[in-house]
């Protein structure tokens, strides 16, 4: 039943398929373009919010990848974006960072850990609430078993030293801004 | 042919999971719990329904020596377009699906049926098998999730019944996959198949 083949009708269906196929992805594209990004901005806005206390306005500041929060005048704090290696490939957290350089919490934007190990970083409610308030003048900033403060996820010691790593290289962002 | 023959073929005798072994790469990466297996099922499901319903459709005019990159750039097309609507509407599934949506134009199910099915049989059979089979596969990739979730998270659709994290982590992980995949295909050929 298929058409026998010559170059004149493979050349035009397979053309006219990709023709057609291109533009039914490129309405496609335009139609979910805004909602892809809104989705996108959502997700950035969540995640401030819930390493930051109340705020009013967050401007983002591209180059050091952080963002500043302000409630009127006052300033809340920095929501700092961080990206390390973690066990399966990077791993995104936002870390909020208030004024007298105290982690008030962390969140994670994105991740690639074992699932059932690593990946417990986003809903292990021990290790996630170990940095609520984490002061670094007092704790120390790494896992237990290397002579730190952080009680790493049981059986994923690279992917909590990665998250260590991770607000480290935040609180030491941190660190630069408030020199400024 | 009957319809609803159709329909319960692609369930039981044609079940992509269990009887054809097709489309493993998916079935065993992303089965680590019963809503991940769900939803990766219900994915391939609509890019199967409408790459079998286009392709009968343009079957009888697509030669012979191009109909495997004309129904490649069909699926792709509708994979992609999965893609899109699920990084817009539902971006935390996309994330947790990740590279396996973009797999599936590569998926041995959706291009079988297309070259088994699809092209000899009308719009409306072809739209029924690819229910079917969709189906089958949405299944068989729940029941896996399911069954690896409650062994090695202690959990079921993410009601942790267990109140802890305790699983057999072994279940969550790639080996599991492999027994447990093996298993339930024992169990189905022994009791579903055989009536």
């Amino acid at each position: 039943m298929a058409v026998k083949s010559n170059l004149v009708n493979m050349v035009a269906v397979l053309g006219l398929t990709c023709l057609v196929c291109a533009g039914l992805l490129g309405g496609a594209y335009v139609l979910t373009k805004e909602p892809i990004e809104a989705a996108a901005a959502a997700k950035t806005q969540q995640a401030i919010a819930r390493v930051l206390p109340h705020f009013t306005e967050a401007s983002y500041d591209a180059e050091g990848h952080y963002y500043t929060a302000l409630d009127g005048e006052n300033l809340v704090g920095y929501a700092i974006e961080s990206t390390v290696v973690g066990f399966g490939g990077p791993l995104s957290l936002m870390v909020g960072v208030t004024p007298d350089g105290v982690v008030y919490n962390t969140s994670v934007l994105s991740h690639a850990e074992t699932p059932g190990l690593g990946a417990k970083c986003t809903t292990d409610m021990k290790f996630m609430d170990q940095w609520r308030g984490f002061d670094p003048s007092v704790k120390k900033l790494s896992v237990k078993k290397d002579g730190g403060d952080v009680d790493a996820i049981t059986a994923s010691t690279i992917t909590s030293r990665a998250y260590a790593m991770a607000v480290e290289n935040a609180l030491n962002t941190f660190k630069t801004l408030s020199h400024e | 042919m009957s319809k609803l023959k159709l329909l319960t073929d692609g369930l039981v005798k044609n079940n992509p999971t269990f009887v054809l072994l097709l489309g493993m790469c998916p079935t065993l990466a992303t089965t680590t719990s019963a809503i991940n297996g769900l939803s990766m099922g219900l994915a391939t499901l609509f890019v199967l329904v409408l790459s079998n319903m286009a392709i009968s459709a343009i079957a009888p005019i697509v030669p012979d020596k191009v109909h495997i990159p004309v129904y490649i750039v069909v699926i792709a097309t509708f994979v992609t377009l999965l893609q899109l609507l699920m990084q817009a509407y539902t971006p935390a599934m996309y994330e947790t699906l990740g590279l396996f949506i973009p797999l599936i134009v590569v998926n041995c199910i959706v291009l079988g049926r297309a070259e088994a099915f699809a092209n000899k049989h009308s719009v409306g059979e072809s739209a029924l098998d690819g229910i079917g089979v969709g189906l089958g596969f949405t299944a068989s990739l729940t029941v896996l999730g399911l069954v690896r979730e409650i062994l090695g998270s202690g959990s079921a659709f993410g009601w942790n019944f267990i109140g802890g994290n305790d699983g057999m982590l072994a279940f969550v992980m790639a080996p599991g996959a492999f027994l447990c995949l093996g298993y339930l295909m024992v169990l189905f050929n022994k009791f579903v198949k055989k009536n």
